[in-house]
């Protein structure tokens, strides 16, 4: 019987997204100060300078850890509609926390200081490319990279993958989407629209069942 | 219509249906930009990835890389725009409500179901880079280490980049 009790539905995490360590370092601390715009501007450079492939960890340690602006609670509660909402869940996050001090001039300011240095150095990276890209050894250089990023991805989805373990009900929709957009090239908007339907309708159903 | 304004829509329209972020953008902005506008060819998409994974900052960046590629520096501006705009207005107005609809049922049927969609998201990037990358077995032997070192060791991503460029230009890939 004791398979009969793992079968019913975990309590849903919105943490799918996160590292898990993330979840797990929480540390509660008061918020101590209050940023001006140049800091919020400033505090948040940092923050897209210093992660490679996803800057959220570092988001959490900044705001929270470093410089105390929301305390965990706070940082947790907020991430949810960041990371409900699409798009990119560091930049919504920027707006919440840019809107919390400073309203519009703190929504436009502090996404803007994550995405300056790094908008710069990838531009830079493009006109590098622009020059030298169709050189053999730089295209070449340029495949090994794509194939690490290529084993990068596969290693996330199965991390992915693996957080709906004890949701096995789920795992038919991964496959579906891949064979919509990977095999069949269905348009993004339709296959997400038909999907949300279909998997959020089933997890509607097993949420009103417990 | 102005091939600035034309990315930037198409890409607004992304922004609608990129949950996962950036990442999960990849197969439909390969669909969009290589397969229906001819905007890039193959080569140049996966070269533009392999940047943008060896570059620092938010996983958005290389929407900025391919706008940029496309359109030059309007291009780069208005493909990030694009796709970072619409979700922030939207974030803007709703995050004081969103104690009010944190939890509700239809909230978490929203969570939970995009989930597995997202796991299927960043599977499909990571099939299509590959094949317009038209990877060898030498490339698919690589694509297999770093999933496993990935998985099993606590290694800084940037080290995956460096090997993979030092075997890139020693011809092994």
């Amino acid at each position: 019987m004791a398979k009969a009790c793992r079968l019913t539905p975990s309590p849903p995490s919105f943490a799918w997204k996160i590292e898990p360590e993330t979840i797990l370092t929480q540390v509660v601390t008061e918020p101590q100060s209050r940023p001006d715009l140049r800091a919020l501007f400033l505090g948040f450079s940092s923050v897209g300078l210093s992660g490679f492939g996803g800057v959220l960890p570092f988001a959490r340690r900044m705001l929270v850890e470093e410089r105390g602006w929301m305390t965990a609670e706070e940082f947790n509660a907020q991430l949810g509609l960041c990371q409900f909402l699409p798009g990119p869940n560091v930049i919504n996050l920027a707006v919440v926390v840019g809107k919390r001090y400073h309203g519009v001039a703190g929504a436009i300011v502090a996404p803007l200081g994550l995405l300056a240095g790094p908008f710069v150095i990838v531009l830079l990276l493009g006109l590098l490319y622009d020059h030298w890209g169709s050189l053999p050894l730089a295209q070449s250089m340029l495949r090994g990279i794509a194939a690490v990023g290529v084993g990068l991805l596969f290693a996330m989805a199965w991390r992915m993958g693996m957080a709906l373990k004890d949701k096995p009900a789920f795992l038919p929709f991964a496959v579906l989407t891949v064979a919509a957009i990977a095999w069949l090239r269905w348009p993004m908007p339709v296959v997400m629209i038909a999907g949300l339907l279909l998997s959020g309708g089933v997890a509607y159903w097993r949420l009103g069942r417990r | 219509m102005s091939l600035v304004v034309e990315l930037f829509l198409e890409f607004a329209l992304l922004a609608f249906v990129a949950f996962g972020g950036a990442t999960a953008l990849l197969p439909e902005m390969h669909r969009v930009v290589v397969e229906n506008h001819h905007w890039l060819d193959d080569t140049t998409f996966t070269h533009l990835y392999a940047i943008a994974q060896a570059a620092p900052g938010p996983n958005v960046l290389v929407v900025t890389l391919i706008g940029w590629e496309i359109a030059g520096l309007a291009g780069a501006i208005s493909a990030t725009l694009a796709m970072c705009l619409p979700m922030s207005i939207l974030i803007y107005l709703l995050i004081d409500r969103w104690e009010s609809f944190a939890g509700r049922r239809w909230q978490k049927a929203i969570s939970l179901g995009v989930a597995p969609l997202a796991v299927g998201l960043v599977f499909s990037g990571a099939t299509l880079i590959a094949q317009a990358a038209g990877f060898g077995w030498a490339a698919w032997l690589l694509v297999g280490l770093t999933v496993l070192a990935n998985l099993r060791m606590k290694v800084h991503p940037l080290w995956f980049i460096g090997v993979g460029a030092v075997l890139g230009l020693l011809g092994f890939v």
